[in-house]
């Protein structure tokens, strides 16, 4: 199996950053989220009821919808803080990219541990700007916004498409394919991860570090 | 077509598309309210919540929605749509998108109803809830109150979509393949924000734009051919809003259809082995057919008469502002307020289907590249001005005095003078104000 990969492009001033990259993750995980599983005897299961949340920009002309759950919202919020961070501290030109991947634990014999397999991979390449002026600012609250109703589109479309999903567990191996620690709704497993690019376009290997902790952490 | 679907799958897709009808409506209609929307999620099923999403039901569009479609479903040839226009408070009206809700012929005879359609329909509406606050009507909506209100209107046959201009622009919402038919859900809207004002035509020819004046008598007072829509958003709870009394909880259950409830659905998974959700399911030996039991009653909801028009179009139903969470931008009294509109749609996804294709405009001014004259200027109305006018009326006063000549001492050209030449007549001034000393003394007693 072939994992799908998709890659958005956004260019958005600094302070956009936070809100541009929560309105595209919130997006995707909006549809890659279910209701709680509940299981019973038999093989039965029951699914929760998901709702979501209106959530306005402060610095773009845009409105996101994310699933309401605050625990979920603060997971992704710290790890675009993180990769703001990253970007700022980077002394690059303000390239980076955020990747979102949704994956499958695949239990290996031992000694080795559990396989991940990804199976979708949202990357979002960001560009950051500099503006020079608060007109500069206004128009670049309305472009942004208008772009990000595009990425939506673009989001949605993939979706739609209906490809490869992973079939739906039973009681025990729904922890191999949904993230069970949430209280309210069950996303598919995922991770996010970030790379900085520098100023001469090469990538730093935040990535690889990152994985390889999440890998040992399992 | 329906040769292969058993009864009781034909009755469950026939229910499923009803409720995604009803929750695409709702959808739709909440999202143009002029407010947030926020909802909870819960992991115990509540029974009401239709496809695993916490959507409230709002009784009067609900009751709009079942009105239209009169018994019938959307289907080959019978599309339910939901169009929604702006209303200004002069009177005018343009429609300024339209969601169309059809099926096409293409059908998905292995598709599993209980749950792959199911589960993708939900998907569909979370890409609806989404999409419904990308397109530019959102913005308006969001803006609506004391200028304009933002209506909507559901009704079930033929697409109409010549009311929203040319150069309209499409967007996918998303399909699902179902045995009968595969569903299709778009939306078109209005990109060319220009309103002919009938009243304006009739005196001076034609005028685009939109003219917004803040100083009007409180609007809509005569509205009987609206429906006041009751409900209130009061404190996270819509007041007047009720869950959905129709029963739809998933519970996937193994046990046969003699001993289940007849308000579950229900299907069975295999013993061994998990199930495919979107592929066909390869039966094992040790599991029971997937079994289905549907609810068998739709709670206390009237049945609609069996006697439905065709093509009949629910009445206008005016959403509402909600003027506490709105402030209305207020304009200084002696200024005037100009909107000049122009939208730039994000690029449509490149049709896939002729169904697709059909619903693009016959101009296709968004590939080409916008004409330089979508920028057009509204006729300066200021509030108080009266149209039968003195020759210098208050309009013209403004614009010809809106920029004013810079004053002289501001347009000292600096080459001539530099700052030495400043610091050497100081002294001689400083002799002349020394002279005149006592004058100034007698200014400044006569001020105090």
């Amino acid at each position: 199996m072939n994992c799908r990969s998709e890659v958005l492009e956004v260019s958005v001033e600094g302070r956009q950053v936070d809100e541009a990259m929560l309105a595209l993750l919130h997006t995707i995980l909006l549809h890659r989220s279910t209701g709680k599983f509940h299981y019973k005897k038999e093989g039965t299961y029951s699914i929760g009821t998901v709702g979501t949340q209106d959530v306005d920009c402060d610095f773009i002309d845009f409105t996101l919808v994310r699933v309401s759950s605050d625990e979920l919202d603060r997971v992704i919020r710290k790890a675009v803080a993180e990769f703001k961070d990253a970007l700022g501290n980077s002394g690059s030109d303000g390239m980076g990219q955020i990747s979102l991947e949704f994956y499958q634990k695949k239990k290996s014999r031992w000694p080795f541990s559990d396989e991940c397999i990804p199976w979708e991979v949202w990357s979002i390449k960001v560009n950051v700007v500099n503006l020079a002026n608060e007109q500069e600012r206004q128009i670049c609250r309305e472009k942004v916004g208008e772009k990000l109703g595009e990425k939506v589109i673009n989001i949605v479309e993939v979706i739609n498409r209906h490809e490869y999903l992973p079939k739906m567990p039973t009681q025990s191996e729904v922890y191999n394919v949904f993230d069970t620690s949430l209280k309210d709704v069950q996303p598919y497993l995922y991770k996010i991860t970030y790379q900085i690019t520098d100023s001469l376009g090469t990538s730093v290997s935040t990535t690889m570090r990152r994985l390889i902790k999440d890998t040992l952490a399992l | 077509m329906d040769s292969d679907l058993s009864p009781q799958d034909k009755k469950d897709l026939d229910k499923f598309i009803k409720f995604f009808a009803l929750k695409t409506v709702q959808v739709i209609v909440q999202a143009r309210l002029g407010e947030k929307i926020n909802t909870c999620s819960s992991s115990s099923p509540t029974g009401s919540d239709w496809f695993n999403l916490a959507i409230k039901d709002i009784p009067e569009v609900t009751h709009e929605a079942k009105k239209a479609l009169a018994g019938q479903l959307p289907g080959i040839g019978r599309s339910m749509c939901v169009e929604i226009s702006l209303k200004t408070s002069e009177g005018d009206s343009m429609e300024l998108e339209t969601w169309c809700l059809e099926m096409n012929e293409k059908c998905d005879k292995d598709i599993k109803v209980s749950y792959t359609v199911y589960n993708r329909l939900s998907l569909l509406l979370k890409s609806l809830l989404a999409i419904t606050r990308v397109t530019p009507a959102y913005k308006l909506s969001r803006k609506q109150g004391h200028d304009y209100v933002i209506l909507y209107r559901i009704y079930f046959g033929d697409v109409q979509l010549t009311g929203l201009g040319e150069g309209f622009q499409t967007v996918r919402v998303g399909i699902v393949g179902t045995p009968i038919g595969t569903i299709t859900l778009s939306c078109a809207y209005r990109t060319n924000l220009a309103l002919m004002s009938s009243r304006q035509f009739e005196r001076t020819g034609p005028i685009m734009g939109i003219i917004i004046d803040h100083y009007v008598e409180r609007p809509f007072t005569n509205m009987a051919h609206m429906h006041p829509c009751s409900y209130r958003y009061e404190g996270g709870t819509y007041a007047g809003i009720e869950d959905s009394q129709e029963v739809c909880t998933t519970s996937f259950s193994t046990s046969p259809p003699s001993q289940l409830y007849s308000s579950r659905l229900s299907y069975q998974t295999p013993a061994l082995g998990t199930v495919d959700l979107c592929h066909p399911t390869a039966c094992t030996a040790a599991a029971h057919p997937h079994q289905m039991v549907v609810p068998g009653k739709e709670g206390g909801v009237p049945q609609v008469p069996a006697q439905p028009t065709h093509g009949t179009a629910a009445e206008h139903g005016r959403i509402p502002s909600c003027p506490t969470g709105q402030s209305p931008q207020l304009a200084p009294p002696t200024s005037c307020v100009f909107l000049c509109l122009q939208v730039h749609p994000p690029p449509s996804p490149a049709p896939s289907s002729p169904l697709q294709g059909s619903l693009h405009s016959n101009t296709s001014s968004h590939s080409g590249g916008q004409p330089q004259d979508d920028f057009v200027m509204v006729d300066f109305k200021p509030a108080f001005s009266k149209d039968d006018l003195l020759p210098m009326d208050l309009g013209t006063f403004y614009k010809e005095f809106q920029n004013p000549p810079q004053l002289a001492s501001l347009s000292i050209d600096v080459s001539v003078q530099s700052m030495a030449e400043d610091l050497d007549s100081l002294p001689e001034k400083l002799a002349i104000y020394e002279k005149n000393i006592d004058e100034f003394d007698a200014f400044v007693d006569t001020l105090q």
